[in-house]
């Protein structure tokens, strides 16, 4: 790799780590763009080749991943939604199952016991959604739930 | 019979630059320092813990240019498995730390499943999480 390719690497880490950090802030990928050092587009470009997703999906995976984590600790939805920076409870619960495949209160519902059984610096990543990254062009939403793979 | 770890690798970057952080940051002790080619391999260690080496090594040390790559590219995008060490002084190792510079990626807190812990990035791109034990 080149040192300008390795630069920008770690640029676009250093944008990630703000995301983790800071997803219960109201980000904006302008915010974002401006810790890697580059324009929205082009951060987002970049972001999305090297991590597989947009820098704003990265984000809303990573509110849902917390989402889950409090809901299984037993917070309400409402709760759970406001906690990670999501305003809109609707749109929150829409992305929720479109993500987790079932809604935020059918999650809660369930038992979790492999995941409490797990530290939580590792279930945050052992739990996060699995976005599969699609070409840029092919982006449009199916709206349907993702399917169930085999582990 | 018994079974005990002795050495485990980190890969980085640039060696001189990760020493910074892990000699002067968390105060590894350099145990060792081996140079081959173009290549170095420095194993730091601690008192608290004798018999353990770290070895620290950049990704295309013994490895082909293509593989040295992946694994450069995996480092720097910050997705390799992360390190979990423990100290008796959190707050004193983290205030350390970050007066040299470490890039902080969580102050100390006490986590809701235990312990209390900060984590930073190594100068590469490795988590690095401590525990207070």
């Amino acid at each position: 790799m080149t040192p300008d390719e390795l630069a920008n690497l770690a640029h676009l880490r250093r944008a990630r780590d703000l995301i983790d950090r800071d997803y219960a802030k109201p980000l904006d990928v302008p915010t974002m763009a401006s810790r890697a050092f580059m324009s929205p587009a082009h951060f987002s470009r970049l972001f999305r080749t090297a991590y597989g997703e947009t820098p704003y999906s990265y984000l809303m995976t990573r509110r849902i991943e917390r989402a889950m984590a409090l809901l299984r600790a037993g917070s309400s939805v409402t709760d759970a939604c406001m906690e990670v920076g999501a305003t809109s409870l609707g749109s929150f619960s829409a992305k929720f199952s479109e993500i987790v495949g079932e809604s935020p209160s059918a999650y809660a519902s369930r038992e979790h016991s492999a995941v409490e059984a797990m530290p939580a610096c590792l279930a945050r990543f052992q739990t996060r959604p699995v976005r599969d990254a699609r070409p840029v062009e092919n982006a449009s939403r199916s709206g349907e739930a993702p399917a169930a793979t085999a582990v | 019979m018994t079974i005990s770890l002795q050495y485990t690798n980190i890969t980085v970057n640039d060696v001189d630059e990760a020493l910074g952080f892990y000699r002067d940051a968390l105060g590894l002790d350099v145990l060792n320092d081996v140079s081959s080619g173009a290549f170095r391999w420095v194993t730091l260690g601690s008192a608290a813990q004798p018999g353990v080496g770290i070895v620290i090594s950049v990704p295309h040390a013994g490895r082909s240019t293509a593989d040295g790559n992946v694994l450069q590219e995996l480092l720097t995008k910050g997705v390799l498995p992360f390190l979990v060490f423990s100290t008796d002084d959190l707050d004193a190792l983290f205030e350390r730390a970050q007066a040299t510079g470490a890039e902080v990626l969580q102050e100390p807190v006490d986590q809701p499943w235990g312990p209390r812990d900060c984590a930073f990035r190594d100068p590469s791109g490795n988590t690095v999480r401590v525990n207070q034990g």
